[in-house]
């Protein structure tokens, strides 16, 4: 199938989720069961990774930083701006399109391939509105306030390491962190979450919604769907910055 | 009743069902045999609305299911339960929890009504104890019976049934038909069955229709199929030794020629 008729299709998919519910209270409980899959789900990791990369990125800046007349509270600014336009957004949904998207794209492979999808249907229920509405609603109420805490974890485990390290001292670090602070960068990083958060839900959801076959059709289709999502995060990331900086 | 008229369908360039009418009465077990692959899932799955035949009209009671929109079919397949080929049972739900599904997502019963409902119905399938068992722990047949709970719970008007007894020993395939045949007899309901399994048609199938390569071949009662003529399907029916001597017995008898149990045990004991 070529790319075009691929993209028909996904925006087919995205008009077919929008009907009435036939129950309300029933799309609502998926809805929150789906915050807690993938919002409290992926805590552990992104708080992981955010620790890491705020606390390479102090050690990385102070060790690039030797001149003496540039004063050392620099470096906080330089780490605080690249975790919060670059680190936080991008790194983490990359991540969660991993995480996240080979979740989604399996399960609804495997609803599809053991006819569980047309088992609602033929109860008479939307199937993509049921199914795939509440997990790209899930992903555009958690993943920003994830990123947010990715942003916060970033920051501080630079300062820590700053301390650790005896490199930067917090006071310093704490004095660089208000220097110039640009608050439309947050405004523009939430901007990148909320178009990354539609991007690994709705993707992999396409991917495992059309699957046909068995189970190594489930396989490659969670694989394209990680690779497409990781791209297509790529590429809205340059296209925001194009537009939006 | 469902009657359908000149349904076909193909997939890219292979046509799979080819002018297909037949009718499937109420209160009736209605049989689609044949051999795999001979289209009878498509076709069922056309019935339902899962595939849109490439022509043809589909008329459940009057109404043609055919011509309706997307919302009248949705209220229409509300009186239909299906039970697939492999169950399809909600992995991430409990028997319990499946089974309750249907009744959370389309009645304003309240919780205790709804667990007597479910209570109901597994026992109506011998279930009663697997209420907070999950699809994986069960086995085939277990499975099957909660995939019929699940398809009846809302008292459907049409139950459909695609393999029930695949990849089951004779004595459980036995317990779902007579389930399916109660059931069909108990509310009325139009049932139509896919099946490969002798056992079945000689037991439950009150209307038999034979599928051959898309097309319907022959259609009969159980009690005429072992007298048809039609070479197809005696070679697809009658396929073993085994099954050809049991249907040479089974004409004798009705000529009197020997008279069942009795003349076998004699016949065993000298
Ligand atoms: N989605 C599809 N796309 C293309 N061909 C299909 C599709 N579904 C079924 N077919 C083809 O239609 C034919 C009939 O398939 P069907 O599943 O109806 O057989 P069946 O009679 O149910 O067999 P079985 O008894 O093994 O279940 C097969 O040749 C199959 O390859
Ligand atoms: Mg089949």
């Amino acid at each position: 199938m070529n790319i075009f008729s691929r993209l028909g299709e996904f925006l087919l998919m995205i008009k077919g989720m929008f009907t009435k519910p036939e129950h309300w209270r029933m799309y609502w409980k998926e809805l929150m069961h789906q915050c807690v899959e993938l919002g409290i789900g992926s805590l552990g990791i992104v708080s992981i990774i955010s620790l890491f990369i705020g606390a390479v990125s102090t050690l990385q800046t102070a060790y690039q930083f030797v001149s003496p007349i540039i004063p050392r509270s620099v470096i906080a600014q330089i780490v605080r701006d690249s975790v919060i336009l670059e680190f936080a957004p991008t790194i983490t949904c990359i991540v969660l399109a991993g995480v996240v998207g080979s979740k989604i794209s399996s399960e609804l492979g495997n609803m599809r391939v053991s006819e569980q999808i047309d088992a609602l249907e033929i109860m008479g229920i939307n199937t993509k509105a049921f199914l795939i509405l509440p997990k790209i609603i899930a992903a555009l109420i958690t993943i920003p306030l994830l990123v947010i805490i990715a942003m916060t974890l970033g920051i501080w485990g630079g300062r820590m390491i700053g301390d650790i390290t005896g490199i930067l001292p917090h006071e310093i670090y704490d004095r660089g962190l208000l220097d110039s602070f640009v608050p439309y960068n947050v405004t523009f990083a939430l901007t990148k979450a909320y178009t990354f958060a539609f991007i690994i839900t709705a993707i992999p959801a396409y991917f495992g919604y059309n699957v046909r076959g068995g189970a190594l059709e489930i396989g490659r289709a969670s694989t394209t769907a990680v690779v497409t999502s990781c791209i297509m995060i790529l590429l809205a990331d340059y296209l925001l910055a194009a537009i939006l900086l | 009743m469902i009657v359908v008229e000149n349904i076909k369908k193909g997939f890219s360039n292979k046509t799979v069902i080819e002018d297909f009418s037949a009718s499937f009465d109420t209160g009736k077990c209605n049989l689609i045999i044949g051999a795999s692959g001979s289209g009878k899932t498509v076709l069922m799955k056309c019935l339902v609305g899962l595939l849109e035949p490439d022509a043809g009209n589909i008329i459940y009671n009057g109404v043609n299911f055919t011509q309706l929109n997307a919302d009248q079919k949705k209220v229409m397949r509300r009186k239909i339960g299906m039970l697939f080929q492999g169950s399809a049972l909600f992995d991430s739900m409990t028997v319990e929890q499946n089974i309750m599904f249907p009744l959370d997502m389309f009645t304003h019963q309240t919780k205790a009504e709804k667990q007597k409902r479910v209570d109901e119905v597994l026992d109506r399938v011998n279930l009663s104890e697997a209420h907070k068992k999950s699809p994986a722990e069960l086995s085939g047949g277990m499975k099957k019976r909660v995939g019929i709970a699940r398809a009846i719970v809302l008292n459907p008007q049409y139950l459909f049934c695609d393999e029930p007894n695949s990849g089951l020993d004779p004595q459980t395939s036995l317990v779902i038909d007579k389930l399916i045949k109660e059931i069909t007899q108990d509310f009325n309901i139009t049932t139509v069955v896919n099946t490969h399994d002798m056992n079945s048609v000689m037991e439950i199938g009150d209307k038999i229709i034979y599928m051959y390569q898309g097309r319907k071949e022959w259609e009969g009662s159980n009690k005429e199929i072992i007298f048809s003529k039609n070479e197809r399907l005696n070679n697809f029916i009658f396929a073993s030794e085994f099954l050809k001597d049991a249907k040479d017995m089974r004409m004798l008898e009705s000529r009197g020629k020997i008279q069942n149990d009795r003349d076998m045990d004699k016949l065993l004991n000298s």
